[in-house]
């Protein structure tokens, strides 16, 4: 396995070489760190403040975009508190990168090249793009984007999920996304789902012809989540906004809140080039090019033994 | 009141949830990257022994079931309740039927059992693993009897009906597996 690991990097990098995409890196602790709700950051603690450990490096790699790196790619260790199970480990591997002048469907295509040149013949059919609300309609029989908190938590019920603790709606659009959309696609072939609902649009952009969704994908090999990408937002005005709402939310839910970014605003108040961007857990790609089920197969000490 | 949070999670662990006492079998997280966890929990409860699924939004709490497995010497049993004790303190419990239910037939005066307490009240009754009985009945083997598989029921001291070889008479005392209910060896 930890061959395969290193021929795995090698074969990113190549990749990436090939397509004249600069790799860079960027610091892991930040005076700042990821307001949304959904992630916990590390923090450290230094005699002069306490720092945040990055949970993906997107606000300093949005920040060189800014500056006029053109495009950029990274390979790094990220943290994220309280995540472990079979595919989550507090310390894992994420790949991120950003296209210049590329949109979310063209950074699919590419996400798709990557991942495929690395399967070889371990995926048996072609990749499906679905968008959100078909996913949804499809595999939990419920339109997302239209059903209310009510009719999402009567439908998560009658598909036998029997659920403890208070959810809102979006809440429950994870859980059937989740526990019922995830595992019923095709296990030897990738998934790209797209246009989440405008309330998850996390840093994409609001689709301007349809303001109920954003332009953010997530993919999907057989049920496991690989990655997450987005056109991304550029107007720092409305980063902003969602930043100081992430952290209401996080303190009506009893969550510290976290610094924001300050320089990241900064930057896309500069300007942002119009780009898309993606990040993709390295640690679960190579659980499913190894077909290993758990984390800890594949990482070379894992967090019981870190 | 000891609370357990959703990250605290693992099998084995014993749980109450809507005022029955629950042991965790299956333990899984699952997040999606930009969203809510969850805990997909597989239980046991451990009145009825059915097992449950359930999904928990991740960082709930729930409360700890005071459960705890004690080993006992079985006593005697007065028609109603089935008393044990514990070695050291020489504490008595009763039991109820419900508790000794699926143990009732291997209980033997002064064997040593596992008696699960819930709250201090046993709540089940786990017979060891391998019991010694004396055969109260059988009829006599009839060699070349083939029809039977070779094994003929024997009905035991504790009222328990096993079956064994053709060689094993009346007034015998034979090893039982009691997880199977299969006889074993003469002892």
């Amino acid at each position: 396995m930890l061959h395969r690991r290193a021929d795995l990097l090698r074969s990113i990098r190549h990749f990436f070489h090939e397509r004249g995409v600069l790799e860079v890196e960027t610091p892991c602790l930040s005076r700042a760190g990821a307001t949304d709700p959904a992630i916990e950051s590390l923090t450290v603690t230094l005699p002069e403040a306490s720092f945040w450990l990055h949970t993906s490096p997107e606000f300093p790699m949005k920040r060189l975009l800014a500056a006029g790196s053109g495009d950029i790619y990274q390979i790094a260790r990220v943290f994220r508190a309280g995540e472990a199970g079979r595919f989550h480990n507090p310390e894992f591997t994420l790949l991120e990168w950003y296209r210049v002048g590329f949109d979310h469907h063209r950074l699919m295509t590419e996400v798709d090249d990557l991942v495929r040149g690395l399967a070889g013949d371990r995926l048996s059919r072609p990749a499906v793009r679905l968008s959100y609300q078909q996913a949804l309609m499809d595999h939990a029989g419920i339109d997302p984007l239209h059903a209310d908190v009510e009719a999402l938590a009567r439908r998560a019920r009658a598909l036998g999920l029997d659920v403890q603790g208070e959810l809102d709606r979006d809440g429950w659009l994870d859980l059937l996304m989740s526990l019922v959309v995830a595992p019923a696609l095709p296990a030897d072939g990738l998934t790209f789902i797209h246009d989440y609902p405008a309330s998850q649009a996390a840093l994409a952009r609001i689709c301007p012809d349809n303001p109920a969704v954003a332009e953010r994908f997530e993919l999907y090999w057989g049920g496991v989540e690989l990655a997450n990408g987005f056109h991304e937002l550029g107007d720092g005005v409305e980063q902003g906004v969602r930043f100081e709402a992430d952290n209401h939310r996080r303190r009506a839910a009893g969550q510290a809140a976290v610094a924001v970014d300050h320089h990241l605003l900064a930057a896309l108040a500069q300007g942002l080039p119009d780009c898309a961007g993606v990040a993709l857990g390295v640690d679960r790609l190579l659980m499913c090019l190894s077909g290993c089920d758990h984390i800890r197969q594949v990482l070379a000490f894992d967090w019981e033994r870190a | 009141m000891a609370m357990y949070s959703t990250n605290e999670f693992k099998s084995g662990l014993k749980i109450l949830l809507d005022g029955d006492p629950y042991a965790i079998v299956e333990n899984e997280f699952v997040k999606p990257g930009k969203g809510q966890a969850f805990n997909r929990v597989k239980m046991r409860n451990l009145k009825t022994g059915r097992v449950l699924d359930k999904t928990f939004k991740s960082g709930e709490s729930v409360e700890a079931a005071d459960v705890m497995d004690t080993d006992m010497q079985y006593l005697y049993a007065d028609g109603e309740f089935w008393h044990f004790m514990m070695p050291e303190s020489f504490e008595q419990y009763a039991a109820n039927e419900a508790a000794v239910i699926d143990a009732m037939k291997w209980l033997k005066e002064q064997d040593m059992c596992t008696v699960t307490l819930w709250n201090n009240v046993p709540l089940s009754v786990s017979p060891p693993n391998f019991v010694e009985l004396k055969i109260t009945q059988c009829d006599p083997g009839i060699r070349g009897d083939t029809a039977t598989g070779g094994t003929k029921p024997a009905t035991l001291e504790t009222g328990a009906v096993v079956k064994v070889p053709l060689f094993v008479n009346e007034g015998d005392v034979i090893r039982v597996d009691t997880r199977t209910g299969d006889y074993v060896s003469r002892a």
